[in-house]
């Protein structure tokens, strides 16, 4: 996966170190080696390599973890573009 | 077992189709906290998206261990006594699963396509005589190469090329691949009439842009909010140059 790179400076990963108990639950379910354990914390190794599939925050046991996953389909996107622009609300039916 | 309705884990995960509550009643409704004695669940690791390991734990009892990416990992990962060595971490998007995902991204295109197809057959006998059908069918014919090659290069060459195309954005990687493939039609149909062939140019290279990026959503590394960043600039474009196609195609019989 060393070569594929998407747009940086874009993941809104946040990771809030005072609350963070050193589980490493979080660099076990990232797909993309995000994580790093230290020696008692975990560190953001790679914050631009966050896909924000939620998998981290999900399962950190202290919620030390935010990010905003989504859909990364453009033809989601474009549907939810589209219902906003309309002022609608609903779910959004994609592949 | 659940259901995910074809659907990979990993999708599944991000829709709520292999989430906690689903995980949580199907461990219920199987009774399995009878049918085993040990309390283990080995979860697929990309399952976590929607998988909350603590909410199985306080909520049935048992343990979940996240398993390999890859269910063909899963009999070593049992000999490792539920150990996973690196490899079996290691996310990977060869050419085999890049051009896995292109049918289902051409099945979805076929209602669309279609329609616009059938659109540019009534636009393409507007001429300076009144509409002709037999007139417009070279037109037609015309665009619809194009058009179809854009697609196929959106859908198909994009993905191949994948790792040694440059820009981050895929909008631009479709614009990139469609230029060769644009040339190579207005070659095969041998026009040098320069309203026609901007506009085919165009056709060609939107089709392949707007194919590229919608693969986004089917790759394993891109982030939404990327996605989002990359449309806000991608939409415009293809907006712009769907228009001036549109406008210099039909226009374009009555210029010659």
């Amino acid at each position: 996966m060393e070569e594929f790179r998407y747009i940086d400076g874009v993941a809104t990963l946040e990771l809030n170190e005072d609350l963070c108990v050193g589980c490493g639950i979080c660099e076990t379910v990232c797909p993309h080696n995000v994580f790093a354990m230290g020696r008692s914390k975990v560190r953001i190794v790679d914050q631009d390599g966050c896909m924000e599939c939620g998998a981290c925050a999900n399962n950190c046991p202290v919620s030390a973890i935010g990010v905003t996953p989504g859909v990364g389909c453009a033809t989601y996107v474009i549907k939810k573009w589209w219902m906003d622009l309309l002022g609608k609300e609903g779910p959004i039916t994609c592949c | 077992m659940l259901d995910t309705r074809g659907v990979n884990v990993w999708c599944a995960s991000a829709h709520q189709t292999f989430g906690t509550a689903e995980l949580l009643q199907r461990i219920e409704k199987s009774d399995l906290g009878k049918v085993v004695s040990h309390r283990q669940l080995i979860v697929p690791q990309l399952g976590a998206s929607g998988v909350d390991a603590q909410a199985i734990k306080s909520s049935s009892d048992f343990e979940v261990i996240w398993g390999p990416l890859r269910a063909g990992d899963i009999p070593q990962f049992l000999v490792n006594s539920n150990k996973a060595d690196p490899a079996m971490r290691k996310l990977t998007f060869a050419m085999a699963e890049r051009l896995v995902l292109a049918p289902v991204e051409l099945a979805m295109a076929i209602k669309p396509t279609l329609l616009i197809l059938a659109v540019m057959l009534v636009v393409s006998g507007l001429g300076p005589g009144g509409f002709s059908l037999g007139g417009g069918w070279s037109r037609w014919l015309f665009f619809a190469t194009s058009f179809l090659i854009g697609l196929l290069s959106g859908v198909v060459l994009v993905p191949a090329l994948l790792p040694w195309l440059p820009f981050r954005a895929f909008y631009l990687k479709g614009i990139l691949v469609g230029v060769p493939v644009a040339g190579a039609v207005i070659f095969w149909f041998g026009s040098s009439f320069w309203p026609e062939v901007v506009a085919q140019v165009l056709i060609c290279l939107t089709a392949s842009s707007y194919l590229a990026m919608n693969f986004t959503g089917a790759t394993p590394y891109v982030s939404p909010s990327g996605v989002e960043k990359e449309m806000r600039c991608a939409i415009p474009v293809q907006i712009v140059m769907t228009l001036v196609a549109v406008v210099l195609w039909v226009a374009n019989p009555f210029l010659r």
